[in-house]
């Protein structure tokens, strides 16, 4: 180890039931920077942890609203302005021709906007994780439910969180280098 | 004791004792009766100041409703041939409203009465009509009759066995049903799918019997399907409102019951356009007639408002999971949907009605008019148009869609009252009763 910065406190649980109630004693005891590794999605976890809601939705509206504006720029410029051409009598620019290219354009930066969104609002990709430090958080992938508490967390104590999140039923409880 | 004695399903009883498993003795009677009376004198009132667009208005208000029981019938085998776990308590629901199948076998007499008004373009077609005389081998009265005995068997002996057997499951608490009737929903399906394709080209795409398009199934499907979820959405949160269903449909159903209205929002849209751009692109006279038929008398208007009633609002409004998770908003959408339903029902017939001494001569002229009055353009041809539209509208063409739509509340309510108001020992219960949307 170069650099003895802590990243935070991992715990391991053995049923979905645990983490689930161990994440409303973490959030009701006042934690909020904490995170949920399980090797399937938990119903209701999110709310146990009181994660906000996602901005993602956000993002993909955006991003289909720029396909179909782009889209029918895109069709205005090329077929109704700069090459008009007339093909069997339909006027040029006609809105039902445009339709499934404009569909398309939504799909396709709305599917781009859903996938790097969520990249980007997972800081991903990157190759390293501190918490793959911990010595049985593979396991997140296959039997074990872990539950993390960063160290930026104000409440966050490197003795008192250990603790704390022992007495809940974590197992493995070991704090984490930067 | 029975060998399946011993693997039976746990009971609501067991799984959440607060739900009120029957409608109290006598509850919801008014209302049923008052629907019912509503209904009838809607229709009754209909029929004595329509004359013969009676049956043009009947016909709007029949597919319209029927579309509903037919959804019912459809969704409830759809959740058996999925398996589908969350939507159990609302299924009960849908088996409710397919009951009403055998009461809309009945109401089919007024079309069988009107047949020759509604029908008249192939019952009585033009001698040198060689369109109408190639087609007379499925247009003649005799097989027409024959397939409305046909669709109605189908979709009453499937509503009749799906429900019989969940009902059964309720004393018998036997998880072999469910396996059965998932196996019996995938030729249901097929049936179903048959059927109701050609019940649409039988009873609205003959009534102009040159046209043609093969969609045209899916397109009344698509539309049928949408208002079946608006009709459940509004029907279990009245019920809810008298303390029935609480805690059986919840938010978390009502947000999933919002989801698939919006998809086939969107899938009504798909259908639809898929068939306009194709007839547009294609540029064939016998079947760009249809909708130039369609763009005169106001009801271009109707077409406008179907784009932006029908799609662009519907979407944009149901799109936010907050509207779908709130009572009231989500109310508000399934009302606007049934009340476009009903619009998109007399698109599809109204046009045809009265048109019977129009031939092609007077056809042209009214497109010259048409294109007189073209020069108006976007707000100002669309008023115009409505304007033309309300000119030429009976009350009948509403009344009749509100007065079937109330019966069809009262047969609900019938089948109701007399059932369980969830699958009580339905294998899946427990997780309908504690499904949650991520």
């Amino acid at each position: 180890m170069t650099n003895n910065t802590k990243w935070g406190v991992v715990a391991e649980f053995d049923s979905a039931a645990s983490i689930y109630h161990a994440a409303e004693k973490v959030t009701h005891h006042g934690y909020t920077r904490v995170d949920a590794h399980t090797p399937f999605p938990v119903h209701g976890l999110d709310r146990a942890l009181r994660q906000g809601p996602s901005p993602l939705g956000w993002i993909v509206v955006c991003c289909g609203a720029t396909g179909i504006c782009l889209a029918q720029l895109m069709m205005w410029w090329m077929n109704g302005h700069d090459y008009v051409f007339w093909v069997s009598g339909k006027t040029p620019y006609a809105w039902p021709s445009t339709i499934p290219i404009t569909f398309e354009c939504m799909v396709l930066l709305s599917g781009f906007g859903a996938v790097f969104g969520m990249f980007g609002l997972n800081r991903l990709p990157r190759l390293h994780h501190p918490i793959f430090r911990h010595s049985t958080i593979w396991r997140a992938t296959d039997d074990r439910f872990f539950l993390s508490i960063e160290a930026t967390d104000p409440k966050f104590d490197s003795r008192e969180t250990v603790r704390f999140l022992e007495s809940i039923g974590g197992k493995h409880v070991e704090i984490v280098e930067e | 004791m029975t060998a399946t004695a011993h693997m039976t399903a746990p009971s609501l009883q067991q799984l959440a004792p607060t739900i009120v498993p029957k409608v109290k003795d006598g509850d919801l009677a008014t209302a049923q009766l008052g629907a019912l009376v509503l209904g009838a004198a809607l229709i009754g009132g209909a029929w004595a100041t329509g004359g013969e667009r009676f049956y043009f208005s009947y016909l709007v208000g029949y597919m319209g409703v029927l579309g509903i029981c037919l959804g019912a019938l459809f969704f409830t085998m759809v959740q058996h041939i999925t398996r589908a776990g969350w939507g159990i308590c609302v299924r009960r629901l849908a088996e409710n409203i397919m009951g009403a199948l055998p009461l809309m076998a009945l109401l089919f007499v007024p079309i069988y009465v009107g047949f020759d008004h509604l029908f008249h373009h192939w019952v009585h077609p033009d001698p040198n009509d060689h369109l109408v005389a190639g087609k007379s081998a499925w247009l003649n009265k005799n097989f027409f009759v024959a397939r409305i005995v046909i669709y109605f068997a189908i979709w009453i002996a499937m509503a009749f066995f799906f429900r019989r057997a969940s009902l059964q499951q309720d004393e018998n608490g036997d998880p072999a049903v469910s396996l059965r009737l998932s196996r019996v929903a995938a030729p249901g399906l097929l049936l179903f799918a048959l059927s109701v394709t050609f019940a649409a080209f039988d009873w609205i795409m003959s009534l102009d019997p040159h046209w043609f398009s093969t969609i045209f199934g899916l397109t009344y499907f698509a539309g049928a399907y949408m208002a079946f979820f608006a009709f459940t959405i509004l029907m279990a949160k009245w019920l809810g409102k008298r303390g029935y269903l609480r805690g059986a449909i919840t938010v978390e159903h009502y947000h999933d019951l919002g989801k698939l209205m919006f998809a086939f929002v969107v899938f009504w849209t798909y259908t639809n356009f898929s068939q306009y751009m194709l007839i547009w692109y294609a540029n064939l006279p016998e079947e760009t007639r249809w909708f130039a038929d369609r763009a005169e008398g106001g009801w271009g208007a109707i077409g406008t408002l179907l784009v932006f009633g029908h799609f662009f609002i519907p979407f944009g409004f149901l799109m936010s999971r907050h509207v779908k998770r709130n009572g009231v908003t989500l109310s508000i959408g399934a009302i606007l949907l049934l009340v476009v339903h009903c619009f998109d029902m007399q698109f599809l017939i109204l046009p045809t009605a009265g048109s019977h001494e129009q031939g092609p001569a007077e056809h042209g002229a009214g497109h010259v008019a048409n294109a007189a009055e073209a020069v108006e353009t976007g707000i100002a041809r669309f008023t115009h148009d409505f304007g033309t539209y309300l000119h030429g509208v009976h009350w009948a063409d509403f009344g009749c869609f509100v007065g079937l739509f109330f019966v069809l509340v009262g047969a609900t309510l019938w089948n109701v009252r007399r059932a369980n108001l969830v699958p009580l020992r339905d294998p899946r219960l427990a997780e309908a009763l504690h499904f949650q949307n991520f």
